[in-house]
């Protein structure tokens, strides 16, 4: 392993953050105090932060509507964030956007996306214009089991194979694409990196329950793309521990399966044994993160809580740079 | 001033813009053309003309052959903006939008509004439209007023070519989302266009020329064809007002009920069907803003509520034309 003490601290809590600002809005939703859809990521904090943990701020990202994890591990901020999902005037879009829709140019997040399969497309013009550059800069698409379907992923693949474009495009496969799972959905036998493959790219396949294998896997995909070689591709075998959206009954899911999941495939879990069985860090100072996570996600819901509203009457302003 | 035809107006603002800015990159497919085949790269330079050298100069990063893929194309646009340059997509029909709509209204058009106003998306996505050469109804399509209607994007459509290079400037130089139509038909329209540096503000209608009797309300192809059209009602001494709105989002609401105030009826010309229409958003805008202006009802002249034909005899019979023009203002200066 080549990942140093802070690396490794620094990964842990990028992973913890995600999970204990997933797990406070599922319990939040249920206050009714949050609006509209949400879809939480928990489950799949090894892919975001495992891919994450390689990129810049000059590096972008597009994500999906399951998008709190990817802007999380990206360096968005998250009392930010949170007061995004609460609708409020100090969100990180002014309440413009909420959940599906939260973005941060700044640290090269390029938007969370309420459209299933409309980001691959942006990660390839956003890759073209760090190909124009040419400061080695790649742009990444996040897109789902779901997504992979949509055309437009396809379309994406090819183009950034004929343009030689530095797109990166990671496949999170949770095995369920809203309710429908992907050994009905994916035709190509639950495999998505081969349908990558068929389109000319290099593609890799890794554990995304594992942040060590993805993180590995990541860091040759990266030498491959960063050398020049053209777009790649990557498929994470992944789990959603919550619903397609939150309120979602999962009548889907077999009996016991999250339970199971939980006990056997939970990326924080395996962090810790993994680095436990190693003695790289020891319980009380991973448990010592988990609390100074826990505080900042309490002061985030505090402070999103008591929050000034937008104010209806700026609620046509930000359409246009301009319009005259 | 140079004489020039509106596809040489564009090709030249291209070609400027680009010298000027390094962040400007085409796309599109057969913006360069030849690419993969025996005749090699720039064999065509774009089906339309419009591109032509640009590659040569400008190289493969900045003038990119795309594959047939729309969506793709308008999202790369969309990305390529987000990460701080100035895509110009060319669809090389503007029918094409249906294959690309998500990336251009769920994507393009919401950006900046959806992301707290904290980004930018300068993409300017050039379609060219219209009917006049027996492309029928998968090609054919003035689709400009179904975009006007989304909020986020602007929309031109340059009638000359003095105008091609004015609002092509300023799309180029702007930082919103610019939906840029120009008619197929039209490529070869000459006029005189201003030397150097050259832009002409959106949301400024041009008035074409100023009659007195009756308001004309155009753009695109159909302000050429108004003009023919006032030419024969000159001669029997009925002077229009004539419009041409250059841009439709943002539209310039003053310069019409203006018009209409001192004339008191309206035509509004539109290469569109007639439901939801442009030329129904402006006789809104006239009903509810300067109704007590009007001393006859208006007259709306636009193709049928019909896909577009291909035969010549059925495309003349769908598409306006300076006769119905004519016909129309003197039906609504006989009322």
């Amino acid at each position: 392993m080549q990942l140093s003490r802070d690396e490794l601290l620094g990964a842990y809590r990028r992973m913890a953050t995600i999970r204990q600002f997933e797990e406070r809005l599922h319990d939040e939703i249920k206050t009714g105090e949050i609006a509209g859809f949400t879809h939480l990521y928990a489950g799949q904090e090894a892919v975001a932060v495992g891919v994450c943990d390689h990129l810049t701020v000059e590096d972008m990202i597009v994500s999906t509507h399951r998008g709190h994890g990817h802007c999380i591990a990206k360096g968005c901020d998250v009392p930010g964030m949170m007061q995004e999902i609460f609708g409020k005037a100090g969100g990180l879009c002014k309440g413009r956007g909420g959940s599906m829709h939260i973005a941060d140019l700044s640290v090269g997040m390029l938007g969370a996306n309420g459209i299933v399969g409309g980001g691959a497309p942006q990660a390839v013009g956003a890759a073209l214009a760090a190909k124009l550059d040419g400061k080695g800069r790649v742009a990444i698409a996040f897109s789902g089991d779901g997504a992979c379907n949509q055309g437009t992923t396809f379309e994406a693949m090819n183009m950034a194979v004929v343009t030689k474009a530095p797109a990166i495009f990671v496949f999170e496969n949770n095995h369920y694409s809203e309710h429908t799972g992907d050994a009905y959905a994916v035709g190509t036998s639950k495999d998505i990196a081969s349908r990558a493959e068929a389109f000319g790219m290099r593609a890799w396949r890794a554990n995304g329950c594992d942040y060590f294998d993805t993180y590995e896997t990541m860091r040759e995909l990266l030498d491959y793309v960063r050398a020049g070689n053209g777009p790649a591709a990557i498929e994470l075998d992944t789990e959603r521990f919550y619903g397609h959206f939150e309120g979602d009954p999962q009548r889907y899911r077999g009996k016991g399966e999250v339970d199971r999941l939980r006990d056997e495939r939970d990326c924080l879990k395996a962090f810790r044994a993994r680095v436990g069985a190693a003695k790289l860090l020891d319980a009380a100072e991973l448990d010592a993160i988990d609390a100074e996570v826990a505080a900042l996600i309490d002061a985030s819901v505090t402070e999103a809580r008591a929050a000034p509203a937008p104010d209806p009457a700026t609620v046509a302003e930000d359409v246009y740079v301009d319009y005259y | 001033m140079a004489i020039m035809t509106i596809r040489d107006a564009i090709l030249q603002t291209l070609h400027a813009e680009m010298e000027r800015d390094p962040n400007i990159m085409l796309l599109g497919e057969d913006v360069v053309g030849g690419n993969g085949t025996a005749g090699g790269p720039e064999a065509i330079g774009g089906i339309w003309g419009t591109s032509g050298g640009l590659y040569a100069k400008f190289g493969p990063d900045r003038v990119i052959d795309t594959p047939i893929s729309e969506s793709a194309i308008v999202g790369a646009a969309a990305g390529a903006a987000l990460a701080g340059k100035r895509p110009v997509a060319e669809l090389m029909f503007a029918d094409f939008v249906g294959v690309s709509l998500d990336q251009i209204w769920n994507q393009i058009a919401k950006f900046r509004y959806m992301f707290g106003g904290k980004t930018k998306c300068p993409a300017v996505i050039r379609l060219i439209y219209g009917a006049g050469m027996n492309t029928a109804a998968q090609h054919s399509q003035s689709v400009y007023a179904m975009l006007t209607a989304m909020p986020g994007l602007k929309v031109v459509l340059p009638a000359t070519p003095a105008d091609a290079k004015g609002l092509l400037t300023e799309a180029l130089r702007g930082d919103d989302p610019v939906m840029f139509f120009e008619h197929k038909a039209m490529y070869g329209v000459k006029g005189e266009v201003p030397e150097g540096d050259y832009r002409q503000r959106f949301g400024e209608a041009r008035m074409v020329r100023e009659g007195g009797d009756v308001t004309i309300v155009a753009c695109g192809r159909m302000v050429n064809f108004s003009e023919k059209a006032a030419d024969k009602l000159a001669a029997d001494g009925i002077g229009c007002d004539l419009i041409d709105l250059r841009t439709t989002s943002p539209l310039d609401e003053e310069a019409i009920l203006d018009s209409v105030e001192a004339t008191g009826r309206l035509v509004v010309v539109d290469e569109s069907p007639p439901r939801c229409s442009l030329a129904a958003d402006i006789c809104a805008l006239v009903a509810t803003k300067g109704f007590t202006s009007l001393k006859a009802p208006p007259e709306l002249v636009t193709g049928p509520h019909s896909p577009i034909p291909f035969a010549r005899e059925l495309e003349r019979a769908w598409v306006p034309s300076p006769q119905k023009i004519e016909a129309a203002v003197r039906r609504v200066l006989a009322r």
